[in-house]
Order: structure tokens, then C-alpha cells, then sequence
């Protein structure tokens, strides 16, 4: 088998040298009736890698990409543009085959990229710290949580309507366990992001208020007042980023007030992949370090005086801290982070602004062009590049038809929301640097049709 | 009065009702470069046995239990800028908090100097 | 205090005079041996290194008064500049491509490329969680593939494969195990761990609301079933125990464990972790456990990516089955593959969910590459790895115990890894410089320091991918080092001194944390 090296000669040799007449001998721990004989009854046997790929290839086949179609679909998952060096660089092997750098001499390539991801994250949220990474966003969310009802000393997490509600889900389901009170809800759907209604249940019970920017809807809260009110009470804001790519043009949280910023980092170069794997970020105040969840990497000096990098302040881990650890996570999202990290090197500040600015330009011309189809209107005043539409019928049926004639529409509200009525005629649109104006044409010609 | 021990390396010397607590020489070379010592709230109410501070090194996170119940007074400050002061000078400047002791008959119990050199020696 | 530091392991930067050799130059570059700054030093924000097309300037209005100031602080490299920094950078680094990994615990098998060129077609790249289901069957067929397979291999009834990794693995089988006892009306708050248990079992049981009692070992290095079976009670929820166990040892006992924890109305975990040593060999169902979780990145082959992804789906038994988070993939009565999330789950009878663990469906892109290394090995090939890593490690310690002290050695075979301890190496030498020396030697370190109850751990799981010659190669190696260590060759403890950096300070580091790049002209 090709992966498998040993031959039987080598195998003989082996067992004279430990003393053993057969493999199945070193199993001899195993119970009588328990060690298996042969193989699994009914799993088939190996296959060459001709014959894998065919397989596999075939499965593939069977999916439409985004890349087959015109395609806008949004909601916490963002296709763009990933410059064809980033995937060559992280499939270099001392960085795809490395593992997490607990030799620090040995392992500076790794501590590196996590030192420089670390601080361009910090950078582009506003914060003064970062960690290095998390799973992906809802669960760097919910860890944001946890870390607030921490430092508070409450335990009630107030999260806006506006929060992706898998990601609320994820809050809830946890809460479950912690005995924290979670307030969510349910979007209006309305063109202001309901600061109002959420300042309003801001309360001296509250560790933290959530706050999605943009947020599910598209729209962009008003993070400075909301951060105002939420630390008048003693909470703490945490600003939730699920499209980092938006911060290319809008302020970044950490200097609007929020004291925690996470998101998903899987815009910049790590790809949809239905779904994972993803990268959570995380920044916070400095003052916070000691209760910040995740790995971090630290810079220091070698025993020669050169500059070098290491994993620092572990003693907050679970392999260490065991029942007192600050978080659940061991493995971060380490290659996503250097995918990350890449992209972002090869775009710099100036290249990211503009990348924002396209992103805005073609959902702008998209939301012009949607907005001319009967009975199609856009809730939004201000979005990013995603919006929600609202149309004069089910907007999953509508979907499900596009999808028929070969268009990747959109998230409709009722994926996200089952059994709520209210957002049964809305749905999620987005518009990247991918998206060409035949794309839009195309999704408006048939959107028509469907509607019609 | 002078100063007293526990098993668990900790020491406390006390002063009319206040007692001064720090860990050992010992259980510092034990851990050693401490990177950072977490101490109680000024104000908080401890019992005996609590873990009321937590004494980081590089890969180690250590609980120091009270060895009496009260109020804490202070703590000390300057570990915060320097911690390493608990591994030079454990016994002395690298105290860890003050309580105001609720329960002086606690202190009975606890190991004298030489009791504690010799449950050191046998470890 | 509680016991002080119970790995002895401190932190030493080795005598700092001696040096790897005199040749300096002035570009501070060895030969082959490249340095590199950092892009912060050597980037700038206006520099990019992808080409595009400025927009029509569009009216910005629509994001209101939002807008930040000036463009991200952030520095940009051309394309060139781009791959010399990390392909610099990657030359820093020691990864299982370029020798054996032996980190016990970790199974850093070889990565087939095959899986990375699979992941990439763009039907499994290029898809999104929320497009219409209709649109992705095939996706669907890789998870329910990969569920089969992982079902059938553990002898269990049912998977949840949405947790990201090992620890949220762990997480997901206790919150199964306290759904269920909610559901019968049950409040049971202890998880019983065993001393030999890596830390994050305790931390999960902790998190997942429950208090842990500790239940020791034998001198043999297992369970202590007498001492377990004491601890139960209609107050306990569960145990979490691994097997092969941290030590490297089967558990003879698990079947026995497994039967006492139901008789007592808990339920068993385990940590799959070890995994590899008893794949298509044992099924922890037949054992009694009712919730593993699989680290996909260890046994399946999923690369480890310098820390991450990884991904670490549960298998459940029936008792667990209708707990399972969601979202996840059924087959309908059609044979068709349908997934179930939170709109359609009563619908396919899984309402009693304990709830969501991550947004969309957990990591597809390790289920792609895990399933093509699945059907490369096929059913015959997935035993072969075990008896492969069984084989190796047992060589690797019959190799060394004459050198070093192998605590359980005396007692019977290892499984995938040995375990070894400093204790017969002479004062002032121990584990650290071991594995430093083996640096020095050209080979990553076995693990170190883990697990606790055995002083200066080293623990060594060479796998299945490691051919004899590589074996022979890495005992040679440990061997020397170990040598030098009973020889009292002083100049150890320096090592390493021919890598990319000799020993860090990490009480520096750790005192003084500085985690962001600092612009001291800025």
C-alpha cells in the first residue's frame, strides 16, 4: 500500500528484534473475542488513487461551484478573489506538515506568520491585541462571551438582532451548559439596525452586549453609541466581523469602542469549502491579555540574543490551566491564519481600501440594477457589499427556482430563520470583485421571470 | 510570633490579628521564573484552605491556599511590574497578600520552622 | 499551594557562550540557512501585490457616515517580495515532509497529496454552506460516506461531525452525555478523569458544568477499576478515559469499566485521540464506550497545518444518538441524503439535539481529504496502519530500553507509542536536554513532559508512515543523545545550537508579553 512503507522482511526483522512471533501479539492487552480478525465485514477494500480520484471526482461533479454560475449568496460565507500564490505558498510542506510550534527553535517559521497575523489582525480591528485564531467566528464568538461574563463577573450576554443566528445558536447552546442567560431575538425587518431597542435592554446585570457589523441584514449599526451605553452600565462591547473585507472602507471597530472584536477571516484567503474549515479572530484591550482564550504568540530573544518567537502565556490553556482554563480550544485554525496572513500581505492597507471599494461599487450596481425588477426592493439604506431584498413572494421557492435555471441567488431569511414568518419574503444578496455585470444581468433577467 | 508553616508551602508570620502570607523558598525553586502572580480582591472574605492566589511559571499555574480565614487588607502591588521577586526574595519581598484574621485558633494547627525544614527533607 | 509544577519542567536557556561555529558573514545568512524580518519592517501600506482595476468612483453615501479615515495600517508586499518571505520563512520549519515527527500523542503520519489535490476540485473548494441543498449532493455523499465509515469502524451507531477539533470533539460528547441525563430527569454533577489524562479532559468536564474527581492509576500504568468502581454513584455522570491510554497501554479493563459506569446509570467517553493504534484492530463500541471523538488531523491524515485546522467529529452510541448537535446528514427513506438542520429536524427525528456547536456544517474540507485517505487504505489498509504503528513503536522502545528507562516496559508491548522517563539519566540531566539534542541531530522531539505521572516523560509514536530505515536513522539518534546524557557531556545543554534559533526565553516572553509588532520610530 503505498503509504505504508514497511515491507515483510522489515516486519520480520522487527519482531525478532522485540521478541514478539506476531503483530497480534503486541495487541495481547486486548481482550479475548475483542481484536478483530480480518477486515471489517462489508467496508471495501483499498483503492488505488486512480481509482479514488475517479470516486471522488465524481462527487464533486455532482455539485454546482461558484464558479459554474452566477453567484450571490452571503450570510457569513463570502467568495473572493484568492491570488494564486497564496494557495501555492501554504501547500509548501515545512508549513502544511508543521505542527503547532511547541519547539520553538525549530519551528520560527510558524511562530513567525502567527506573530505577523496576530498584529495585522489587531490592526485591522482596532485592537491592541490579538490571539492566534480561533476556530472560526461563531465559536471565537462564543468564547467573547464567556471571556466578558468573566471579567464582569455577570453572567447575562445580551445579543442583537442583528447577530448571524448560527452564531446565536452556538451562544445558546453553551449557555445551556454555563448557566449564562443569553437575550437574542429575531430581526426586524427594518432599515435601521434597532440601536434603540438594543441600548434599551442594556442593564447592570449585562457583561456584554454582541453586536454584528455589518449585520446579518446587511445594515451597519452605530457601534460608538452603542460601546457608550453598554460601558455607562459596566459591559462590555463586542463587535462581531463576519466580512473582514467591509473594515477595507469602514471604521474599525476597536477605535469605535468595542472592547472585544472578533469575526471570520475566511474572506481572505481561505475559500467557501461549504462551510469549514474557517478562522476565527479575535482582538481585545491589552488589559485583557490574561483572559483571552486561544494561542498567542509572543516575541522574545534565543540564547545568542537573536530576535525570535515563541507561545506565550500558556498557563491560560486547557493543557495546563485543566479545569481553570480560560477556554475549550487546543488546535487553532493555524494554516487558514497563514492563508490569512498572505492575502493580506499581498493586498496591504492601500490594496485592501480599494478591494473594499470594488466590492462596494459592484453591489451597488447590483442592488440598481435588482431594484428595477418588479416588485423587488432593497431594505437597506447603507449595506456593504450584502443587502437583504425583499420580494412579493416566498423568497425560498423563489431561490430554489432560480437555482433550477443555473443561478446561485442568494441566502433566503427562512434558512437562517425556519418557521418565521415575517422574513419569508426576504433574502440575503451579495456582490464581490467577482461579480460581473453579466452575472447581475443574468440573475435579473431570470428573477424576472420567476416572479413574474 | 514566629513564623508559621504549611504542607503546602505556604508561610505566614502575624502581627497582633493581621497575618502576612508568601509561599516558600522551596516551592519558588520548585516552579521556577515565576511570570506572574494573580492575588485576591482587597476587601474579599477567605476561609482557610481556599485557593485565594494563583502563582504562574512558564508552563506551570499553581493555587496558594490561605492557611487562615478573614478579610484580605493588601496585596502586593509591585508583583504586578515584577514578579521574579517572589523567586529572589520569596520570604521576604515577594509576600503575596495580608488577611485580617477572623480565627487566630486556626494557627494552631499549622507547622513551625523546623517542622517544615524537616517535611521539606523528606520530599 | 497544590503541587508545585507537576511536570518539573523550567524553563533554561542552556549556557549561552557556546556557539555553533565562527563563520560570520555580513548578511547575518548561513549558506542555505536564510534569515527574515518581519513585513512589517519591510512592507509597506501602499505596496500590492494583486492587480485591480479602480472602480468608477461610485458615490460612498450609501455607507453613511461609517467610513474610516484613511486606508488600514497594514503593510503589502509585491508578489516576488511575497514568496521570499515565506518561503524564507517556511525553511524555519521542521514539518513530518522532511523527517520523522515522533510526537507522541499527535499521530504526525505522512499527508498524502492526493487528499490536497481532491479538496481543491472546486465542486468540494468552491461551494457554499447556504446554497440550495439541491445544488450539492455530492457534498452531502462525502459526509454521509465519511459518517459510514467512521460508524462502521467504531462498532457505533451514529456520528455528530460538525466539532472542529478534538477538544470541541470532547466538548460535544459531554454535552451528549448531559442532554441525555436532563432528558431522563437525571442531575448527576461528577465526571470521574483519570490522572494520566491529557488536561483537556478535566477542562471540558469542567466547562460542561460537571465537578471531577480524579481516579488514579495502577503501578502498571493503567485504571484503577478497584478504585473507579468505589467512585460511582447515582451522582456520577460519566468517566472520560482514553485507550490506548496517555501511557501508550491498552486498557484490558475498558470493557469491565464500561459495564460498572452503565450499571451505575452513567456513561462511558473516550478520548480517541490513540486512535491509531487500534483502528480496524478494536471498535470502541464493543468495548462499551458511548461517545468518542475522532481527531481527524491524527488518524485520518489531515495535515497539521502548523497548529490547525483540524476536526474532530463524535461517534455516539444509541443511547447518545438522538443528543447529536446539528447540524447533520441522514439518509431519508428514499436513500437519499438529506441534511438536517434546525428548519427540517423534527422531521427526521432529531429534535431532541442538544443544539448547534458551530455555524454552517463543520469542516468539510478534512472530511474530503479524510475520505480519500480512507478509501485509499480501504478496509484491509486501515488495519495495516495499526499493526504498522503497534510494530514501530514497540521497535523504537525494545530499541531503546536498554538506554533509557521505559517505566511500563517491564510489563508487555506498548501500543503506538513508547513511553520513556528520565530517571536513570545522571543529576542535572533530564528530558529537556534529550530532546534539545535530537534538535541538534536534525529531528523534531517526541513529546515531552506528558503525561504527568511519570517523571520527564518522553513519549515516542513514530507511525505507520515511518519506514525501518527512518526508524533506524531516529534510534541512532536517540540513542547518541542519550549517551551523551549518561556520559555527563556538559555542552547537551546548550543544544540546540545548529538550528534556525537556540533556546528561547520564555519566562521573557511570558513576563513581558509583546504580541503585536511594536513601530518604535512610530
Amino acid at each position: 500500500m503505498r503509504y505504508l512503507p514497511l515491507t515483510e522482511a522489515d516486519r520480520t526483522e522487527m519482531l525478532g528484534v522485540i521478541g514478539a512471533g506476531s503483530v497480534n501479539d503486541l495487541f495481547c492487552d486486548v481482550p479475548d473475542g475483542l481484536l478483530l480478525d480480518g477486515p471489517i465485514d462489508g467496508l471495501p477494500l483499498h483503492a488505488s488513487e486512480i481509482a479514488v480520484e475517479r470516486h471522488m471526482r465524481r462527487l464533486a461533479g455532482k455539485n454546482i461551484a461558484a464558479s459554474d454560475a452566477p453567484f450571490f449568496c452571503g450570510a457569513g460565507a463570502y467568495r473572493h478573489h484568492i491570488p494564486a500564490l497564496v494557495d501555492h505558498l501554504i501547500q509548501r510542506g515545512e508549513f502544511l506538515t508543521a505542527y503547532t510550534p511547541y519547539q520553538p527553535e525549530i519551528a520560527q517559521g510558524t511562530l513567525q506568520v502567527l506573530f505577523e497575523f496576530q498584529t495585522q489582525v489587531a490592526r485591522l480591528f482596532g485592537t491592541d491585541i490579538a490571539n492566534a485564531s480561533m476556530y472560526d467566528g461563531s465559536t471565537a464568538c462564543w468564547e467573547a462571551i464567556t471571556m466578558a461574563t468573566r471579567i464582569t463577573r455577570r453572567d447575562r450576554a445580551l445579543l442583537s438582532c442583528g447577530l448571524h443566528p448560527h452564531y446565536a445558536e452556538v451562544a445558546r447552546t453553551m449557555a445551556r451548559f454555563t448557566g449564562d442567560t443569553i437575550a437574542s431575538g429575531t430581526p426586524d425587518l427594518d432599515a435601521s439596525p434597532g440601536e434603540d431597542e438594543l441600548i434599551g435592554e442594556i442593564d447592570e446585570e449585562t457583561a456584554c452586549v454582541v453586536v454584528q457589523y455589518p449585520d446579518i441584514l446587511g445594515r451597519i449599526p452605530d457601534l460608538a453609541r452603542i460601546a457608550e451605553a453598554a460601558q455607562a452600565k459596566g459591559a462590555l462591547l463586542i463587535a462581531v466581523v463576519t466580512e473582514p473585507v467591509a473594515l477595507g472602507l469602514l471604521e474599525a471597530p476597536g477605535n469605535l469602542g468595542a472592547d472585544i472584536v472578533v469575526g471570520e477571516g475566511q474572506s481572505m484567503g481561505v475559500g467557501l469549502q461549504f462551510g469549514g474549515p474557517y478562522l476565527g479572530l479575535f482582538g481585545c484591550r491589552e488589559k485583557f491579555v490574561r483572559q483571552m482564550p486561544g494561542r498567542l504568540c509572543g516575541q522574545t530573544v534565543d540564547a545568542s540574543g537573536k530576535r525570535g518567537f515563541v507561545l506565550t502565556l500558556s498557563t491560560r490553556e486547557q493543557h495546563i490551566r485543566r479545569e481553570k482554563a480560560t477556554s475549550n480550544i487546543c488546535t487553532n485554525s493555524g494554516l487558514c491564519a497563514l492563508a490569512f496572513s498572505i492575502h493580506m500581505t499581498l493586498l496591504g492597507g492601500e490594496g485592501l481600501a480599494r478591494l473594499a471599494r470594488i466590492n462596494h461599487a459592484r453591489a451597488q450596481a447590483m442592488v440598481a440594477r435588482l431594484s428595477s425588477v418588479t416588485g423587488v426592493t432593497c431594505l437597506n439604506d447603507a449595506y456593504f457589499n450584502e443587502m437583504t431584498l425583499l420580494l412579493p413572494k416566498s423568497a425560498s421557492q423563489v431561490i430554489d427556482a432560480l437555482a433550477e435555471k443555473g443561478v446561485l441567488a442568494g441566502v433566503p431569511l427562512t434558512r437562517l430563520y425556519p418557521g418565521v414568518v415575517e422574513l419569508a419574503n426576504a433574502v440575503l444578496v451579495t456582490a464581490t470583485e467577482l461579480t460581473e455585470d453579466e452575472d447581475v444581468e443574468t440573475f435579473a433577467a431570470q428573477l424576472a421571470e420567476v416572479l413574474a | 510570633m514566629s513564623r508559621k508553616f504549611t504542607q503546602d508551602h505556604e508561610w505566614i508570620d502575624v502581627s497582633g490579628d493581621v497575618g502576612t502570607v508568601g509561599i516558600t523558598d522551596y516551592a519558588q525553586g520548585q516552579l521556577g521564573d515565576i511570570t506572574f502572580v494573580e492575588l485576591p480582591e482587597v476587601g474579599s472574605t477567605v476561609g482557610k484552605g481556599d485557593s485565594v492566589s494563583v502563582v504562574d511559571s512558564v508552563k506551570a499555574a499553581s493555587d496558594v491556599y490561605t492557611p487562615v480565614s478573614g478579610e484580605v487588607l493588601e496585596v502586593n502591588e509591585a508583583l504586578g511590574d515584577a514578579p521574579e521577586t517572589v523567586n529572589t526574595d520569596a520570604d521576604g519581598e515577594g509576600w503575596l497578600f495580608k488577611v485580617k484574621l477572623s480565627d487566630p485558633g486556626e494557627l494552631e494547627s499549622l507547622i513551625d520552622e523546623a517542622a517544615y525544614k524537616s517535611y521539606v527533607a523528606e520530599l | 499551594m497544590n503541587a508545585p509544577n507537576p511536570s518539573g519542567w523550567q524553563p533554561t536557556m542552556g549556557d549561552t557562550q557556546a556557539s555553533s561555529n565562527d563563520v560570520m558573514t555580513s548578511s547575518g545568512d548561513r549558506g542555505l540557512q536564510l534569515e527574515e524580518a518581519l513585513i512589517f519592517e519591510i512592507g509597506c501600506k501602499d505596496k500590492c501585490g494583486v492587480d485591480m482595476d479602480e472602480p468608477e468612483p461610485a458615490p460612498l453615501d450609501a455607507l453613511g457616515p461609517f467610513l474610516r479615515k484613511a486606508a488600514p495600517d497594514l503593510p503589502g508586499l509585491t508578489e516576488p517580495a511575497t514568496v521570499r518571505h515565506y518561503s524564507r520563512l517556511s525553511r524555519q520549519n521542521y514539518g513530518i515532509d522532511l523527517g520523522p515527527f515522533p510526537l507522541g500523542s499527535c499521530t504526525m503520519k505522512h499527508n498524502p497529496r492526493l487528499n490536497e489535490k481532491v479538496a481543491r476540485l472546486p465542486g468540494f473548494a468552491d461551494v457554499h454552506p447556504l446554497q440550495p441543498v439541491s445544488t450539492v449532493p455530492g457534498a452531502l455523499d462525502v459526509m454521509n460516506q465519511l459518517a459510514n465509515w467512521l460508524i462502521e469502524l467504531t462498532g457505533m451507531a451514529s456520528v455528530a461531525l460538525s466539532p472542529k477539533a478534538g477538544a470541541h470533539g470532547e466538548l460535544c460528547g459531554l454535552l451528549c452525555i448531559r442532554a441525555a441525563h436532563d432528558a431522563a430527569g437525571e442531575t448527576r454533577d461528577v465526571i470521574l478523569v483519570p490522572e494520566s489524562a491529557h488536561g483537556t479532559n478535566p477542562a471540558t468536564a469542567a466547562f460542561a458544568g460537571y465537578k471531577v474527581e480524579s481516579i488514579p492509576g495502577t503501578t502498571d500504568g493503567r485504571v484503577d477499576l478497584a478504585a473507579l468502581k468505589e467512585k460511582l454513584g447515582p451522582h456520577v455522570a460519566g468517566v472520560m478515559i482514553t485507550n490506548p491510554n496517555t501511557c501508550g497501554l491498552f486498557e484490558p479493563d475498558m470493557k469491565a469499566i464500561s459495564d460498572a459506569v452503565h450499571a451505575a446509570g452513567g456513561y462511558v467517553y473516550c478520548d480517541g485521540a490513540n486512535f491509531n493504534a487500534i483502528v480496524g484492530k478494536v471498535r470502541p463500541g464493543d468495548l462499551g464506550v458511548d461517545a468518542m471523538h475522532i481527531n481527524l488531523h491524527k488518524t485520518f491524515s489531515t495535515p497539521h497545518g502548523g497548529g490547525g485546522p483540524g476536526s474532530g467529529p463524535v461517534v455516539l452510541s444509541e443511547a447518545l444518538r438522538p443528543f447529536a448537535p446539528l447540524p447533520l446528514t441522514v439518509m431519508d427513506g428514499d436513500g437519499a441524503v438529506r441534511l438536517v438542520e434546525e428548519g427540517n429536524a423534527a422531521e427526521f427525528d432529531c429534535a431532541s439535539a442538544f443544539g448547534r456547536m458551530t455555524a454552517f456544517h463543520g469542516q468539510m474540507g478534512m472530511f474530503t481529504r479524510a475520505l480519500t485517505y480512507i478509501l485509499s487504505h480501504g478496509a484491509e489498509g486501515l488495519q495495516q496502519v495499526a499493526e504498522d504503528a503497534v510494530l514501530n513503536a514497540n521497535y523504537v522502545l525494545r530499541a531503546c530500553d536498554d538506554l533509557l528507562d521505559a517505566p511500563f516496559g517491564a510489563s508487555g508491548p506498548c501500543m503506538h507509542e513508547a513511553l520513556f522517563s528520565d530517571t536513570n539519566l545522571p543529576d542535572h540531566f533530564g528530558t529537556l536536554d534529550i530532546a534539545k539534542g535530537l534538535i541538534d541531530e536534525g529531528f523534531h522531539p517526541m513529546t515531552v513532559y506528558f503525561p504527568l505521572v511519570v517523571k520527564g516523560a518522553m513519549l515516542v509514536e513514530p507511525t505507520e508512515t515511518e519506514s525501518k530505515a527512518g526508524l533506524d536513522r531516529f534510534i541512532a539518534s536517540l540513542r547518541h543523545v542519550a549517551q551523551r546524557a549518561l556520559d555527563g557531556d556538559e555542552a547537551l545543554h546548550a543544544a540546540p545550537v545548529l538550528a534556525p534559533r537556540r533556546r528561547l526565553d520564555e519566562t521573557l516572553a511570558a513576563r513581558k508579553p509583546v504580541l503585536v509588532w511594536q513601530d518604535e520610530a512610530g
